[in-house]
């Protein structure tokens, strides 16, 4: 079959399989899950046909599989909406069908399919003793429809198209995050992201406007791959702060990148988004809606960097780009390295490891970031997943503690025994889980291993490698030690992580009667860890330490031919490699031996040296109390106090008011001096008179006939005598 | 030959007496015969004037007979009212029959 009409049809399982649960199926769970994942594997299945298609395919750049049809009449043209396959959505689409595919696997036994519900459990709350989820079927037409959005976005061949799947996303992770919406930490949760990332997307959209303006469509290929609309755009000014017109629409649609990707400053979303269950988790922040933000970076990568060509300076966009891509990469790296959740480590994470993509976006290293989101969002998805099995775990052991609370667990002293107040998320209160819980412990550290960038193994190693290695080639420093740092610190929260998670001893009975979790769960991380590994062999750079390897840069090759001017392969240097290993490893080793012998209810042994710097990276630099401060609150008073107490109850409500009073008056004025006596006596003089006039004639009307008779007689005598007397 | 102005007094005389009857009688069949004379002093006139006036045409006695024929149906449906009154109010008397009185 054709690859266009393959790519016409993957995005469409998924939504039938939403309106299909919703409408039909959501009161059987077995029924509703088999569709979701039965259209997801139909989604996936169709993505790797046209994945192969396009990898087999030479010169796929020049000559992509697309295919549009007419949509909407708008002014003198029409806007297409179509299809469109190139190395770039060959390999997004690569990974976002494999990770979700994992994804809708792993929530079956995450929502603890196949057990009893519990009767004590609240559609709202999560399930509290191991009960199935009471909202099973809605959880999978979720995730379904967020499929949907997701491949609708990487299949699209234009700017409009995209932006439909980013807020159909941006619509389910609202629903998602919410999906506990008993919760209250829940429900703020939704709103915040929601509205956090609604800000980028105002931006976006006047991106997406003003690019349509300017060039008159909104076609990946007819803007980025048209050397003269690109020229055009580069050399016409904005009149904004100085930039082109590609500049300022680049920087507008990067905004929308800013909040999708959780950028500093619109970052405070994701950390607050662990509400939602943990395979929204994976699938928000790892497999496709963070991602989504880069991949639109990465494909506007020849308009973002319009007019600079490789070794120029770098433009204002991109210094823009860079500087928030390396900020983030440290600055959420080190907010990391002070949370306890497990979850929440890894939300900042996924914030330092997309500051990393953006930075390579930023210093013009196009095929670097397109490799980094491949690999994280396999080793992001891995993390995640692996996070939920040991969260899941933690509760089975936190109700088997309850039950076996008489026997105590060797080696665990005192008080942190304790189990009433035990939080399943604490990596504090976890420890020893490698015993309990073997194959979550080998592929979640696969997976943290991947994150730092262990040498040569991992995946993470080879695009981070990339990345530290174009910056440095191009002689971006700042960046390079930036992101070194940032590595360094990533290593060793990883560690930290699974130190504290799997190594040593239980911290507590919850920890020690832990248990692995069912194979739906588990073998979507097996699949998710061989890719932690083996994503990153596409991309070993050529003569890596000098040797001559048998097969070339196959990823920088293929994704490489995505754009205009293929980007030169780098030469191969020490520095780099040296400095990406040196990190990785003192990081892995400094978090091993820091965290390793950490005894139950110790305080973080950070806290002490660092100081003041920890409690900052604690409170994650004060930014949800900033923007508390600076908007939250300001915009509370502003609707409450302003607009509801002031202009709508005094003002409006006044003024209303107002008129009413008024309106009252005069009609009890018009009432009192003109109705009653003018309009009401009139009337009633009238009948009074008539009523009068009648009854003093009644005496008259006497009924006997002879009376009538006699004044008839009288009367036609009196007129007979007139006739007779006057008239001639 | 007797002058028509002796007719015409007589006939005016008997209408009075007839409306006399009429106005003063409380008795309805008193008042239904007042009516008659009353219509008679009409024939009588109407007779008077054909014959002194204008004997040839015969429009004079034409008008009287439609007059007795008038007051004869009357008086026959004037009775016949009175009779059924009386049968329900076993009275003649016209003040008393005030059922459609305010």
């Amino acid at each position: 079959m054709q690859p266009e009409l393959l790519t016409w049809l993957i995005p469409l399982p998924p939504i039938l399989a939403f309106f299909v649960i919703v409408l039909l199926t959501n009161r059987s769970n077995r029924l509703s899950h088999s569709i979701a994942i039965g259209a997801m594997l139909a989604s996936w299945g169709l993505a790797m046909a046209v994945f192969w298609r396009a990898i087999t395919t030479e010169h796929l750049g020049e000559h992509p599989f697309e295919a549009s049809i007419p949509w909407l009449p708008a002014g003198s043209g029409v806007l297409r909406f179509g299809v469109l396959i190139d190395p770039l959505s060959a390999i997004t689409l690569f990974f976002v069908a494999w990770t979700c595919l994992a994804i809708f696997v792993y929530s079956v036994g995450y929502h603890n399919f196949g057990k009893q519900r519990d009767p004590d459990d609240r559609p709202g709350l999560p399930p509290r003793a191991g009960g199935i989820e009471p909202m099973y079927a809605r959880f999978f037409a979720f995730i379904s429809l967020f499929a949907f959005g997701m491949l609708t976005l990487v299949v699209s061949d234009n700017l409009l198209l995209l932006f439909m799947g980013w807020e159909i996303m941006g619509l389910c992770s609202y629903l998602l995050i919410g999906f506990w919406y008993g919760k209250d930490s829940a429900k703020r949760a939704m709103v915040k992201a929601f509205i956090t990332t609604r800000v980028g997307d105002v931006f976006m959209l006047l991106g997406i406007a003003s690019l349509y303006s300017a060039t008159g469509t909104l076609n990946y290929r007819e803007i980025l791959f048209n050397e003269e609309v690109l020229g055009r755009l580069a050399a016409t000014p904005s009149g904004v702060l100085g930039l082109s017109a590609a500049g300022l629409i680049g920087l507008l649609l990067f905004l929308g990148t800013v909040g999708k990707s959780a950028q500093w400053p619109l970052h405070v979303w994701l950390p607050d988004a662990m509400e939602g269950p943990t395979p929204v988790s994976a699938m928000i922040h790892a497999a496709t809606m963070v991602s989504a933000g880069v991949y639109l970076a990465v494909r506007f990568f020849p308009l973002l960097t319009a007019g600079w060509h490789e070794g120029a300076p770098l433009t204002t966009t991109m210094t823009v780009v860079a500087f928030i891509g390396a900020f983030t990469a440290l600055f959420a790296a080190t907010i990391a390295v002070a949370q306890n959740d497990v979850k929440r480590v890894l939300a900042y994470s996924t914030i330092s490891q997309l500051g990393y993509m953006v930075a390579a976006v930023g210093i013009g290293a196009y095929v670097a970031a397109a490799f980094h989101l491949v690999t994280h969002a396999f080793f992001k998805a891995l993390l995640f997943l692996g996070s939920g099995s040991v969260i899941h775990g933690m509760e089975h052991g936190l109700a088997a503690s309850s039950k076996h609370a008489a026997q105590p667990i060797p080696g665990l002293a005192g008080p942190a025994g304790v189990h009433a107040h035990v939080d399943a998320q604490d990596m504090f209160n976890m420890g020893g889980l490698r015993r309990k819980m073997p194959v979550t412990f080998v592929t979640f550290t696969i997976g943290g291993l991947a994150l730092s960038g262990f040498p040569l193994l991992t995946a993470g190693f080879w695009s981070k490698d990339e990345i530290l290695a174009d910056a440095f080639a191009n002689g971006h420093l700042a960046v390079f030690l930036t992101l070194a740092l940032a590595a360094l610190l990533t290593a060793f929260y990883t560690m930290r992580q699974i130190t504290l998670t799997f190594l040593g001893q239980p911290r507590t009975e919850a920890a020690g009667h832990a248990h692995e979790s069912v194979w739906t769960m588990t073998a979507p991380l097996v699949v998710l860890a061989v890719f932690a590994v083996a994503a990153g062999w596409v991309g070993i750079p050529e003569g890596f330490l000098g040797l001559h390897l048998p097969v070339p840069n196959w990823f920088h090759e293929f994704v490489g031919g995505t754009l205009l001017e293929h980007p030169p392969a780098l030469a191969f240097n020490w520095i780099p490699l040296l400095t990406s290993v040196g990190v990785a490893g003192f990081g892995l080793l400094f978090g091993w031996l820091v965290y390793r012998k950490l005894p139950a209810g110790a305080p973080d042994p950070l806290q002490r040296p660092l100081g003041f710097v920890y409690s900052a990276w604690k409170k994650k630099y004060g930014f949800d109390e900033a923007y508390d401060f600076l908007f939250v609150r300001p915009f509370y008073w502003f609707a409450e106090t302003f607009t509801y107490r002031w202009v709508d109850r005094g003002l409006i409500d006044g003024f209303l008011h107002g008129v009413a009073a008024v309106a009252l008056r005069m009609g009890s004025a018009f009432r009192n001096y003109f109705d009653k006596p003018v309009v009401n006596g009139f009337g009633d003089l009238v009948g009074e008179s008539t009523k009068r006039f009648g009854r003093s004639f009644r005496i008259v009307q006497t009924g006997r006939v002879q009376q009538y008779l006699i004044v008839g007689l009288v009367f036609s005598g009196l007129l007979l005598s007139y006739i007779l007397l006057f008239q001639p | 030959m007797i002058p028509l102005s002796w007719y015409l007094t007589l006939a005016a005389a008997l209408f009075c007496i007839g409306l006399y009857g009429v106005l003063a009688r409380r008795n309805a069949v008193a008042i239904l015969m007042g009516i008659e004379l009353m219509l008679n002093a009409v024939n009588l006139n109407l007779v008077a004037f054909w014959r002194y006036v204008t004997p040839t045409v015969i429009s004079g006695q034409v008008f009287a007979v439609i007059v007795f024929a008038v007051a004869a149906s009357e008086a026959a449906v004037g009775l016949a009212l009175i009779i059924s009154i009386y049968r329900r109010r076993a009275t003649v008397v016209a003040d008393e029959i005030n059922l459609l009185k305010w």
